[in-house]
């Protein structure tokens, strides 16, 4: 650690410590719930006055997107500088200040794949928060296949026509662009599929939302009538899209794996079940099957997090993604959905609350997060298909003839 | 793996290439089948100890390299690989750590060099039943003069036939982890008896009694009643070291496997091609990824002098948990070829279950875990 310029960082650190004790709003020190969660856009309503301050501060030094260039708002710090500022934010445990498809998936594609002009009009919105990007990928005939989808995008000389349906559209009705797969070559079919970014009020477009098993409706149903597209709006060679939408899912599975699906968040497995279980003269959890599935648990996230600093390390020893990256995404969800099976489980019929009196507002948490996490092993790829990319990619076993 | 500098790629590859050459599996298959009742080849040890690797923990003014525990790791989970049969462990880990750890000058002048050469072997005699429980140390030492006397049992003793110097546990007062006092006894002292223990591994291990066995003041290492401040740091490293052994096992049970996968045909296309088994080799893979980075976590630590209880806990049952499937995953792999003795899935997995056994089972170190966090 001792060679790249140790007393820069110090000072770096310094700076930032003292910028974020200036600039952290007070009022955001506590918990944030789901519903503050900040996600921007034009139809975004501000609970908090404060959460869109600090937005507003931290986009201004381009600290929504730290390490990404300075000519399109973004940070411009080195790796080691920007893990400085993480781990200062996580002093103060700080709320994020903003959070957005446009940061996780869109951005680096962009900065990899768009033209100068896509990048001067699309990137500095997003670090500012002021677009929200939705993800147009799935269909009704293509999820784990997403190559057969087939929403169809026509050459009409001075625009593109778009025609058909997407489903499981995360916050399709919150967002404002969305960045959408479609078809314009049906004789191929992974080299038939394009690129291409289009507003949302766009006539033509539909987003009609559905409602999950924990009750909340965060995505949709998105239907295309006849969608015009200006044409400079597609993102790389028409037909070229593939390449792109498979780097956009990588970024998407890092980024879920490196959050754990927000794992750790929230209330504290062990506290939990030490209160509604109680503790034996030795302080151990009075109830030795839970407590040793419990202990196996928490080794799981223990090895989970070595193995994501680890990949961490190794790839900015060795340049590029590690193929870890698809065993973190599965490992990710499985060490989650343990979590909160287990959460329910130490709380009993109090981690079952639907709403209502009786319930904290944090134990009604518990309930609708163990059903949202049933997601997470299908989100950004399935679980199973994790495990053939694994095989195929990594193992170097064949297809199935 | 973790990103590594000069010296310990360099260790690591010709660890790799000296094993595979001089100790592999057919070598563990002669001394299992010579009768012997040798826990390990003489002649490789004493090659292992020119190499150094004996030395990999000692401080160099006692004749060692200083590299560390991750640099002994790398060597172990190469020995792994091949079922290397050696007295690295009890020695060149375990004895060392707990000299290094609890030793006066004069001990580690006396001890280390000899250990850093690889001139003899030494070994921890804790456990005294079938399961590893060192809080339970019964073995009795009682004050006699200026010295002391041991009288009781130690089992399942590592390389403890062929010991020189045996660090012997010894309850002294108190129960549980106090008043627990480590001995440094000669291996041949009078009142000393060795007995074969064959396992199933082929290396085997040794009951030792101990009547009236009588050592002087000097022969405490550490504190008198307080052993267990030399003891339990000294366990956690020869889990970590241990765990890296297991590691190389388990990776190359998953090799072998792997292989097999891609050139065993049934219904016209290799078995690899199989969905049912696709997927059982990737958790595999998965489980092994993390185990990795936990054992290199808990050396790393150990390095670091940090307390590196929780994640040596951690790395031995994530050890335990990947070699338990990735020996039981082998031989179901491979069908009926994987029952043969002639086949090496059975050494794997014979190995994988001492291996499993020692310095604490998957069960002991999740309590232990919990213990350690506060629940
Ligand atoms: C909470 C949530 C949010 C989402 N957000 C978005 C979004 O914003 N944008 C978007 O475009 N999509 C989104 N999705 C959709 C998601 O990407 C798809 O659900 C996913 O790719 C799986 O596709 P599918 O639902 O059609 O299931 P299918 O592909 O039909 O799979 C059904 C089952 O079959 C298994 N299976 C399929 N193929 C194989 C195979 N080859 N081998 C073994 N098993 C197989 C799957 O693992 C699964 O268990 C979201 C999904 C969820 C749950
Ligand atoms: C103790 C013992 C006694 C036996 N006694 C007799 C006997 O008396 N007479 C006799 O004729 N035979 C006997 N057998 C042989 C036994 O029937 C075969 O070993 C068995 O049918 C498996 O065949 P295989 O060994 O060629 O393995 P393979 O068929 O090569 O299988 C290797 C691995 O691939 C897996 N695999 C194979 N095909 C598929 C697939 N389509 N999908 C998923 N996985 C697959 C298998 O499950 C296995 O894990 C005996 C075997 C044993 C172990």
């Amino acid at each position: 650690m001792a060679d790249f310029g140790g007393t820069d960082l110090e000072a770096f650190r310094a700076e930032t410590r003292a910028w974020l004790a200036e600039n952290y709003p007070a009022s955001l020190n506590a918990p944030m719930g789901e519903d503050d969660a900040p996600w921007g856009g034009r139809k975004f309503v501000w609970k908090n006055a404060d959460a869109k301050l600090w937005l507003d501060r931290m986009a201004a030094k381009g600290w929504t997107a730290p390490m990404w260039p300075k000519e399109y708002g973004g940070g411009g710090l080195s790796k080691e500088e920007n893990k400085v500022l993480e781990q200062e934010l996580r002093k103060i445990r700080a709320r994020p200040a903003l959070m957005s498809f446009g940061l996780w998936m869109l951005g680096p594609v962009l900065l990899e794949y768009a033209t100068e002009e896509q990048k001067q009009k699309f990137i500095p919105s997003i670090i500012k928060g002021e677009t929200r990007w939705c993800q147009g990928y799935s269909e009704p005939g293509a999820g784990s296949d997403l190559a057969a989808l087939q929403t169809k995008c026509e050459d009409k000389g001075d625009h593109f026509l778009i025609n058909g349906q997407k489903v499981w559209t995360s916050y399709a009705d919150q967002a404002d662009w969305i960045f959408c797969l479609v078809r314009t070559d049906t004789s191929k079919k992974h080299e038939g599929i394009s690129f291409v970014l289009f507003d949302m009020t766009t006539p033509g477009v539909e987003a009609r939302p559905i409602k999950l098993i924990s009750g909340s409706s965060p995505f949709c149903e998105t239907f295309f009538d006849n969608v015009k597209v200006p044409k400079d709006q597609m993102v790389g060679k028409l037909n070229g899209g593939w390449e792109i939408a498979k780097r956009l899912l990588q970024y998407e599975r890092q980024n879920i794996s490196a959050s754990g699906f927000g794992a750790g968040g929230g209330l504290d497995l062990v506290e939990v079940a030490k209160k509604e279980i109680g503790v034996d003269d030795q302080g151990r959890i009075d109830d030795g099957d839970l407590r040793a599935r419990i202990a196996a648990h928490r080794m799981d996230a223990h090895a989970f997090m070595l193995t994501v600093r680890r990949a961490e390390a190794e790839s900015k020893a060795s340049k590029g993604p590690s193929a870890a990256v698809s065993i973190i995404k599965y490992a990710a969800a499985k060490m989650n959905q343990e979590r909160y099976e287990l959460m329910v489980e130490a709380m009993g019929l109090q981690g079952l609350g639907w709403e209502g009196e009786g319930f904290a507002k944090d134990e009604l948490a518990v309930t609708r997060g163990w059903l949202r996490s049933k997601g997470n092993s299908i989100e950004g790829g399935t679980s199973e298909v994790n495990l053939n990319v694994v095989a195929k990619r990594v193992l170097g076993l064949l297809d199935h003839q | 793996m973790a990103v590594l500098n000069e010296e310990q790629t360099m260790l690591r590859d010709a660890a790799r290439e000296w094993t595979q050459e001089n100790a592999p599996t057919t070598a563990l298959r002669k001394l299992r089948d010579g009768k012997s009742k040798a826990t390990f080849d003489a002649p490789t040890w004493a090659e292992m100890g020119q190499m150094g690797w004996a030395g990999v923990v000692v401080p160099e003014e006692h004749g060692g390299s200083a590299f560390g525990y991750l640099s002994l790791g790398l060597v172990l989970e190469e020995t792994g690989r091949t079922l290397a049969a050696s007295p690295l462990i009890s020695t060149a880990l375990t004895a060392a750590s707990a000299l290094m750890l609890g030793g006066s000058e004069a001990q580690k002048a006396e001890w280390l060099p000899r250990i850093a050469g690889g001139e003899i072997v030494a070994t921890l005699a804790v456990d005294e039943g079938s399961h590893h429980a060192p809080e339970k140390t019964a073995l009795k030492a009682e004050k006699t003069g200026d010295g002391w006397v041991l009288n009781g049992s130690k089992t399942f003793v590592l390389d403890g036939e062929a010991a020189d110097l045996l660090i012997v546990a010894a309850r002294t007062s108190g129960k549980g982890t106090d008043g627990i006092t480590l001995f440094l006894v000669a291996g041949d002292a009078p009142g000393v008896t060795r007995t074969h223990l064959s396992l199933a591994d082929s290396r085997g291990a040794a009951k030792i009694t101990f009547e009236g066995v009588e050592v002087g003041a000097d022969a405490v290492l550490g504190e008198v009643d307080k052993g267990w401040a030399v003891l339990e740091p000294t366990l956690d490293r020869a889990r970590a070291g241990l765990a890296a052994e297991m590691l190389g096992t388990a990776t190359q049970a998953f090799e072998i496997t792997l292989e097999y996968l891609k050139t065993r045909t049934q219904f016209g296309q290799v078995i690899g091609t199989f969905q049912a088994l696709q997927h059982r080799a990737a958790k595999m893979f998965t489980d092994l990824e993390m185990t990795r980075s936990c054992v290199e976590a808990a050396l790393e630590a150990i390095d670091a002098g940090q307390d590196a209880r929780a994640t040596a806990s951690l790395a031995k049952a994530r050890a335990n948990e990947i070699l338990h499937l990735a020996s039981i995953e082998m031989v179901q792999m491979h069908g009926g070829i994987g029952m043969t003795d002639e086949h090496d899935a059975g050494l794997y997995m014979k190995r994988a279950r001492v291996a499993e056994a020692l310095f604490g089972g998957t069960t002991y170190h999740r309590d232990r875990y919990g213990r350690i966090l506060g629940f």
